[in-house]
């Protein structure tokens, strides 16, 4: 599913360069359900964005569904986003001038599907996460966890290959991590690769594979 | 908001602008109708040169020989008319009045543009030249004075000690001058003119375009005209050409001018307010800043980020700019219905029209609107450069 071969980037500011990621080598399969995990400054996140094509690299060659993601037109990459990935941030990052039945039939505008169908669908995934009563409410009337929950909803209604989270949880009260985890973990039970970038130990036993990061390369890889 | 008012701004200046420039020069171009606008009228003056022998300060008049001499050696003028000026008492009655007489051949109707009501009879033609007739057309302000609401078409006018019949009533409004009487050419020479020798000719040209060609028709037409009466061409005081054409045409060329820089006034003002859309669009570019990372994040492709930009930058500008649009030719349209009714009160008729109908046509419309779209176009396009050059990271930076 994903396969990274020697990945390295490197930050240039003015006068002096950052070298973020030493040479990455990783492997995912299919349904695999992993987390990342890593100091600040470890290069976790970096790592996440070359994942989720927000961000490009510098040497080596990223696959993904057996696609080379390398020099992609921002086009390109826009069209591969929407197609096989799904992103759950920890600010939830919901618009917040669109309900959320809106928010969630987002990346169907961006597919041209048609205002009344993609609602449709939007308001069928809201109700799997239980919020169907909540569709035309804005975000900033909704709790945190409710929030998350909706853009989970955005963030597989385009049923991708995989679905990335960075820090799902750390806007979370425990409560509402539990629950949050939980329905990451019914999704990865349907066949989507998971990856969750965190630093709480809580969050990441929870997953098969927990990954360390330190200074830019993979330290060890942990299987629970 | 004030910044996209300043688009209506500029749409209304412009509106407004070519309103009071197409008045102007509709105002302008209407005086000029009260001739032909390809006459050119000549008056013979006084030689202030002396000339192969003859001295200076003669006085020069025109005869036939002139009017032949044109006739012979210059190709463009057409329709040509002698004229003899004179002031006469008309008396109808026991009214009576002081006006200009004037021995005129039948084409000078169509020099100076008279005008003839349905009821109005007719101009003096041919036969009447032929015949010597006692005959006269008169300014209908004339038959207002003497004949009241009587009518006046048929009746006899004593004009000096010698009756003409009435045959046609002239309903130009004629702009300054006295009141005329105009009789066939040949009957004024007969009674009034002794010495068969008159002050003024006037003509119609043809094929003569530009200012150059009606300089040299000028030029040509004094050369004609020196050698004939014997004076140097270079006198300026031995006759007096007014070339209406060349005139107009200058005039023309001015409100040309006018027009231009009205046009340029517009646009600046129209530019400033594109500059005032894109600063706000910029501004609302950055605060949407996370919002189009996400939007990018999630597969908006950068298309569609530009169009969705650009489209909003074109309802501001059209929405502010049709604001405009509306009040400039609201108030064009309202200037001129006020004009409308106070020129259907107005009595005088020696009124000289400088202003008049100051609207804009639908083209100008429909030039806006193209502008609009263009200034939307050009407002939004930095900014929604700006908007594209969002990396899809923004949306995973904390804030």
């Amino acid at each position: 599913m994903i396969t990274l071969r020697d990945v390295n980037k490197t930050y240039y500011t003015e006068a002096t360069s950052l070298h973020v990621l030493k040479g990455i080598d990783l492997h995912i399969e299919q349904g695999d359900y992993v987390s990342i995990m890593g100091a600040s400054g470890s290069g976790k996140s970096t790592l996440l964005n070359i994942l989720g094509i927000l961000d490009n690299y510098d040497t080596g060659d990223y696959y993904l569904n057996n696609k080379l993601i390398k020099d992609l037109s921002e086009t390109q990459a826009a069209a591969y986003r929407n197609e096989m990935i799904g992103f759950v941030f920890q600010s939830f990052n919901l618009i917040n001038f669109k309900n959320a039945m809106e928010n969630v039939a987002l990346p169907l505008y961006y597919k041209n599907i048609s205002r009344k169908k993609r609602n449709a669908i939007a308001l069928e995934y809201l109700d799997r996460m239980g919020l169907k009563d909540w569709a035309y409410h804005l975000p900033n009337e909704m709790s945190g966890g409710q929030k998350q929950r909706v853009a989970i909803a955005r963030a597989i209604i385009s049923q991708p290959k995989i679905l990335l989270a960075d820090e799902p949880t750390g806007a979370l009260d425990s409560q509402t991590t539990e629950e949050v985890m939980q329905l990451l973990g019914e999704l990865n039970q349907t066949g989507i690769t998971t990856i969750i970038v965190t630093h709480e130990k809580a969050v990441a036993d929870e997953t098969r594979k927990v990954i360390h990061i330190k200074d830019g390369l993979i330290q060890n890889i942990q299987h629970n | 908001m004030l910044t996209g008012l300043s688009v209506s701004w500029g749409i209304f200046i412009l509106i407004v602008l070519l309103g009071a420039g197409n008045g102007l020069s509709n105002g302008v171009r209407s005086n000029f109708n009260s001739r032909a606008t390809n006459s050119v009228q000549l008056w013979s003056g006084r030689s202030s040169m002396p000339y192969h022998g003859l001295m200076a300060n003669r006085t020069l008049d025109f005869s036939d020989r002139q009017v032949k001499d044109i006739d012979e050696q210059l190709r463009e003028p057409e329709k040509k008319s002698g004229i003899i000026d004179k002031q006469s008492t008309v008396t109808y009655g026991t009214e009576y009045g002081n006006y200009s007489l004037r021995g005129v051949d039948p084409t000078y109707k169509d020099i100076f543009n008279l005008k003839f009501d349905p009821d109005g009879g007719r101009f003096i033609n041919k036969n009447d030249l032929k015949d010597h007739s006692k005959v006269v057309v008169i300014d209908k302000k004339i038959k207002e004075v003497l004949f009241k609401k009587e009518p006046a078409l048929g009746k006899y006018v004593k004009i000096g000690s010698v009756m003409f019949r009435i045959i046609g009533i002239n309903s130009k409004k004629e702009q300054y001058g006295n009141p005329t009487c105009y009789i066939p050419f040949t009957t004024a020479q007969l009674i009034y003119n002794p010495n068969q020798k008159f002050g003024s000719i006037a003509m119609t040209v043809n094929g003569l375009d530009s200012k150059a060609e009606n300089d040299s028709f000028n030029k040509k037409l004094i050369g004609v005209m020196s050698r004939s009466l014997y004076f140097d061409p270079k006198d300026e005081q031995a006759i007096y050409i007014r070339n209406a054409q060349r005139d107009y045409l200058q005039t023309m060329k001015i409100f040309r001018g006018i027009t231009l820089f009205v046009f340029i006034i517009g646009i600046f003002t129209l530019i400033a307010g594109i500059v005032g859309v894109s600063n706000i669009m910029l501004v609302s570019v950055k605060e949407r800043t996370r919002e189009i990372g996400i939007r990018k994040a999630i597969g908006a492709p950068p298309g569609s980020i530009l169009r969705s930009i650009i489209i909003e930058s074109i309802l501001i500008t059209g929405i502010f700019g049709y604001l405009g649009m509306v009040l400039g030719i609201g108030l064009t349209e309202l200037v001129n219905y006020i004009m409308v009714q106070t020129a259907a009160h107005s009595t005088s008729e020696n009124d000289m029209t400088i202003f008049m109908n100051p609207t804009v046509s639908l083209t100008y419309v429909f030039i806006s609107t193209f502008i609009l779209i263009i200034s939307g176009i050009i407002a939004g396009y930095m900014p929604a450069r700006r908007a594209v050059r969002i990396k899809p990271i923004e949306a995973m930076r904390e804030e």
